[in-house]
């Protein structure tokens, strides 16, 4: 049990990680009903846009002072990927049968994995990323934090409540709750709804690529199939904490990240459980924890009955 | 002088389905004209074309002398002409305050907004009292109140309600109809789509049959409510 603190730790900076980019998928779900598939891509094609940015600055620059610039040339990259997206390969699906856009992300995503692997220098294999020097920064008795670590414990809630404050208080952020809400009246209203989508797909980008250098910092490094496995556990994290919910994705992506890290530590010590712990399992439990959330509570932990809907 | 609201030879279809077969009306500025029928007659097919959220596949509309062929339907209502739609389409989620504002999304007169707000809120008491609460929680009849207020927030030349007495008890439907008396008394010209065609008539200047798709008959509200086929067939009397 001595180890809960720093697991808890742990699991809230992979929890954070997971959460941003379960915003992404969360938002434009809950404005087109379009589950992104390509949006672990988005979050690749940012830590490629990052990257590049700490490539071109001279290689004295300070990592403290580097991040703020590779935030924006991820974002960037992200964004315009994101945009050019949703306007050439998803509007002109928006009536065609649901499955239709569904397998236009998969094949996005693949596309974008290949197009990096074959163009960006050198991806071919992992890339390295900058990180931090120095050793974790010691909390209260053997409570650690990594360095890498803090970056997204301090972007990811500032990112959350800018959003938050801006969907709820600002008239474009009223005018995204109404087209989510119900897209033909949000038009009576005089809103653009087709800008409304692109914006939504934009801040998805936005907040892709401070998880790309969140998770860069992390691994020390990047590659082009990263994004596959994160966009999936941050799909899971969007759908645990009920799809449509901005504070939920966040909210999912917490639970998940902890359940990863308090799988890998204590269920080794489970008698007869050994072999089913350590990092190896973590992805096992991950998902495991999905299936019961949906048997028990079909629409995630924040999220509203469809029936409820009007 | 031109009409408000010219509508020449309109078609409209869903794929192949012709819901809208060539019809023709004119709205005058002040007036209140409805357009009755059955289900299916294609009176609701007629305002989402007129608001842009339907495409015509022939036929002119115009707004003010404007034709509004390829105008998008959320620039449609800054030209004055504001949808209440069938089934009332309040945004649940949003408080009642907050879908008020919505139906001023693009004015930029705060004063003026403020006072269209309480001008609501007179007309309809009961939304100022819950300004605060989730407009899912009212009741039908509530919500209609709610979708004819965030209507008039646009500070519309031409209010269409469609369906605004669908579903309410009659008491409540007493309410809407005295409603769209005064708003008529007070200059606002309405086009009205009822399936209650007695209280439809009776308060408009001028009404159309619909049957499917076309308009069989017109004349005053006062002729129309007076007339044998139209009794027969929407009045329930023999």
């Amino acid at each position: 049990m001595h180890q809960l603190p720093q697991t808890l730790v742990n699991g809230l900076a992979l929890g954070a990680l997971y959460g941003l980019i379960a915003i992404g998928y969360t938002m434009v779900y809950g404005i087109v009903q379009l589950i992104n598939f390509a949006h672990g891509e988005i979050v690749m094609i940012g830590g490629f846009g990052a990257l590049s940015v700490h490539l071109w600055l001279p290689a004295d620059t300070p990592l403290t002072a580097a991040l703020p610039l590779m935030l924006i040339g991820g974002a960037i990259a992200s964004v315009a990927v994101a945009t050019a997206a949703e306007r050439f390969a998803y509007r002109p699906l928006r009536n065609a049968p649901r499955l239709a856009p569904l397998i236009t992300a998969i094949g996005l995503s693949i596309a974008l994995q290949q197009l990096v692997w074959a163009f960006y220098p050198d991806a071919k294999k992992s890339r390295g990323f900058p990180q931090f020097r120095g050793d974790a920064f010691e909390l209260a008795g053997n409570i650690h934090i990594q360095r890498d670590d803090v970056f997204v414990l301090l972007a990811a809630p500032l990112c959350m409540l800018a959003l938050g404050f801006f969907v709820a208080k600002s008239r474009t952020g009223r005018a995204m709750q109404a087209t989510a809400q119900d897209p033909d009246t949000a038009k009576l209203m005089g809103i653009n709804t087709d800008r409304i989508i692109v914006l939504a797909f934009a801040i998805g980008g936005a907040f892709a690529a401070v998880a790309a250098v969140a998770a860069g910092l992390r691994a020390g490094q990047i590659n082009f199939e990263m994004g596959f496995i994160l966009g999936l556990k941050a799909f899971t994290a969007a759908v645990l904490g009920g799809i449509g919910n901005i504070y939920g994705a966040m909210l999912g992506g917490v639970v998940l990240g902890i359940a990863e890290a308090a799988a890998s530590t204590y269920i080794q010590h489970i008698p007869g459980m050994q072999q089913l712990g350590g990092g190896g399992w973590k992805d096992v439990w991950a998902f495991a924890l999905l299936i019961l959330v949906l048997l028990i509570r079909p629409q995630g932990l924040l999220g509203e009955r469809v029936a409820d809907r009007a | 002088m031109t009409a408000l609201l010219e509508v020449d030879n309109l078609r409209v279809a869903y794929g192949k389905i012709e819901a809208v077969k060539g019809i023709s009306f004119t709205v005058e500025a002040g007036q209140v004209v409805t357009l009755i029928g059955t289900n299916g007659a294609g009176k609701t097919t007629t305002l989402r074309t007129l608001s842009g959220l339907l495409k015509p596949l022939d036929g002119t509309i115009r707004f003010e002398g404007r034709p509004l062929a390829g105008v998008p339907a959320h620039r449609i209502v800054a030209l004055g002409l504001a949808h209440s739609p069938e089934g009332r389409h309040i945004f649940p989620r949003l408080t009642i305050a907050e879908n008020l504002q919505l139906g001023a999304f693009l004015r930029k007169d705060g004063e003026g907004i403020a006072k269209d707000t309480q001008r609501v809120y007179d007309l309809f008491p009961i939304l100022g009292e819950r300004a605060r609460q989730a407009a899912g929680t009212l009741s039908g009849g509530e919500q209609q109140m709610l979708a004819m207020g965030r209507a008039l927030m646009s500070r519309p030349k031409l209010l269409m309600l469609d369906e605004p007495s669908m579903g309410l008890s009659p008491i409540m439907m007493q309410r809407i109809m005295a409603t769209i008396t005064e708003l008529r008394a007070s200059g606002t010209t309405i086009l009205l789509v009822e399936q209650n065609a007695r209280a439809a008539l009776s308060l408009a200047d001028r009404g159309h049959v619909m049957e499917i798709g076309k308009i069989v008959l017109s004349g005053t509200g006062a002729d129309l409510l007076h007339d044998e086929s139209v009794r027969k067939a929407y009045l329930g009397e023999d």
